[in-house]
């Protein structure tokens, strides 16, 4: 049994079908890319791993359990931008990652002060030590991205869902995010889901690289299909597709 | 080059900023000197020096039936209602605030009720609010809080939409309840609003202090000044108009000063 099974899912808002019949099987520790053209539903797929929208048909299981109502700790999540709180420090940004589970969000004495010292060495992994005590608002891009990535991951989900996490950033910064991401993932054998525009990047980053596409299309209404996973590529070892869908069960 | 590119220096700009307070009271003494020129006794514009010579009197000396400073008394007692007014308004517009900004619920069975409820003029509600609360202390209070706090209401429940919904989902994803994301992430980021919010109202909770006091009372700033209204006795009353936007700027740099102080993640980005 697969560690993510997504299976027969669908997605319209009112008329409009944005996803239709969805499967895919992932194992745990697997990085998969999520490409795309804009408006084809992968940044819909992500949020209903998210489960910040329920699909309107089919279950998605992590780990063999039902589908989500609502977002949990079993899901860790960096968005493009805003993922970090502004009004907390970077140090309490991430001991917020362990006191939000609790009745009134805060931890007191000895319990903060190892969620304080875990936040610390968390800190020194992503680099960020030297501006614990700053406001996310005083640091650069990647930082606020490292920032919000060391969050997520403070938390311990199950499975990491970054939404086009590096696309506000500039060309070198985001080498670097490539390489500070590619070590994590090392360490840690996390199950991540990552949507991006950038083809290359998802190829560099992923072991699957999954591609959204409309196989039916109405010229005379375009919403009246939706798009599915096209291609399913095996990314590692340089990229060699291992599965072609078959046309023929998507353009009957 | 452009009018919108000249910039005055330092020195400049601090004379500038002068210049209307300096305009206006050059004006003034002069009105006041044509018209007591004309006639020693006119009590429409009293001489500059006949208001500080009446302000010392009303600061320092007492009353002679009830041997108090009735100034002082004024004072506290119009202080009492408009902070206690306004500190009412804030805590109901913060809880609703959140409520209607929060909770799906709340927004449908309260922000058209409170978009209708802000367009009420509440002077055309004081008659009411005197004979339901009677002429003591709590109608008083009641008219600024009906006065600004469904402006506020309306104010911070915008402010708590807009927090991206990113940061909403990600609290979510670290398992904070509705609770904790009400008290640790919405609360702190509306607080720096809700400041300047009373801040702004400050204005109008003034405006309803001193009509409330005017109407009906019998200690207060408003209700001294309409009372001495009768003896024409200007020098009163300006003295006690120049007090009260005193202590109205006072609160306002106090608030201000709290809101750099408290959430210093504001500036952070500056």
């Amino acid at each position: 049994m697969s560690f993510v099974s997504v299976s027969n899912v669908w997605q319209k808002y009112g008329n409009r079908s944005i996803l239709e019949r969805v499967n895919v099987e992932i194992d745990e520790g697997e990085f998969i890319s999520i490409v795309g053209a804009s408006g084809c539903g992968k940044s819909t797929f992500l949020r209903m791993l998210l489960a910040q929208e329920r699909p309107h048909k089919g279950e998605i299981s992590i780990d063999g359990g039902v589908t989500a109502k609502e977002p949990n700790r079993e899901r860790g999540v960096v968005f493009q931008k805003y993922s970090v709180f502004p009004h907390l420090s970077v140090r309490e940004n991430l001991i917020a990652a362990e006191s939000f589970d609790t009745a009134f969000g805060r931890l007191s004495g000895e319990k903060r002060k190892t969620a304080a010292e875990r936040a610390d060495a968390m800190l020194e992994r992503i680099g960020l030590n030297h501006v614990a005590d700053q406001y996310p608002a005083s640091l650069s891009g990647g930082m606020q991205q490292r920032l919000a990535i060391g969050q997520a991951m403070t938390a311990k989900p199950r499975i990491l869902l970054l939404d086009e996490p590096f696309g506000a950033l500039d060309p070198g910064t985001r080498l670097q995010m490539h390489d500070f991401l590619l070590e994590l993932r090392d360490e840690t054998n996390m199950t991540v889901f990552m949507v991006t525009h950038d083809l290359q990047e998802g190829f560099k980053l992923g072991d699957r690289v999954l591609v959204f596409d409309k196989p039916r299309w109405d010229p005379h209404d375009p919403g009246m299909y939706g798009a599915t996973i096209t291609y399913d590529f095996d990314a590692r070892d340089g990229g060699i597709p291992f599965q072609l869908k078959e046309d023929a069960d998507v353009s009957a | 080059m452009r009018l919108i590119n000249h910039i005055p220096g330092k020195p400049l700009a601090v004379l500038l900023a002068a210049l209307p307070f300096i305009a206006l009271f050059a004006a003034y003494s002069i009105g006041s000197d044509i018209r007591l020129d004309a006639n020693p006794q006119d009590k429409l514009l009293p001489a500059p020096s006949t208001i500080a010579e009446t302000a010392q009197r009303l600061f320092t000396e007492p009353d002679r039936r009830s041997k108090e400073i009735l100034l002082w008394n004024d004072t506290f007692a119009s202080l009492a209602r408009l902070l206690g007014g306004v500190g009412i308004s804030a805590l109901l517009s913060l809880l609703i605030g959140l409520a209607i900004g929060l909770l799906p619920y709340a927004r449908s069975a309260m922000s058209s009720f409170i978009a209708v409820v802000s367009m009420v003029p509440p002077l055309a509600l004081l008659p009411i609010l005197f004979i339901v609360f009677g002429l003591g202390e709590t109608s008083k209070v009641v008219l600024i809080v009906i006065g600004i706090t469904p402006f506020m209401t309306r104010d911070l429940a915008q402010r708590v939409l807009e927090i991206p919904q990113e940061q909403i989902v990600k609290a979510q994803t670290l398992g904070a309840s509705s609770a904790v994301i009400a008290l640790r992430v919405a609360l702190p980021q509306v607080l720096p609003r809700l400041i300047s919010n009373v801040r702004l109202s400050l204005g109008s909770a003034w405006l309803f202090l001193i009509a409330a006091e005017a109407v009906a009372s019998n200690v207060g700033l408003g209700y001294r000044i309409f009372l001495v209204r009768r003896y024409l006795a200007m020098d009163v009353i300006l003295t006690y108009v120049i007090w009260i936007t005193f202590l109205a700027f006072l609160i306002d740099w106090l608030l201000k000063t709290l809101s750099r102080k408290a959430f210093p993640w504001m500036e952070a980005g500056l």
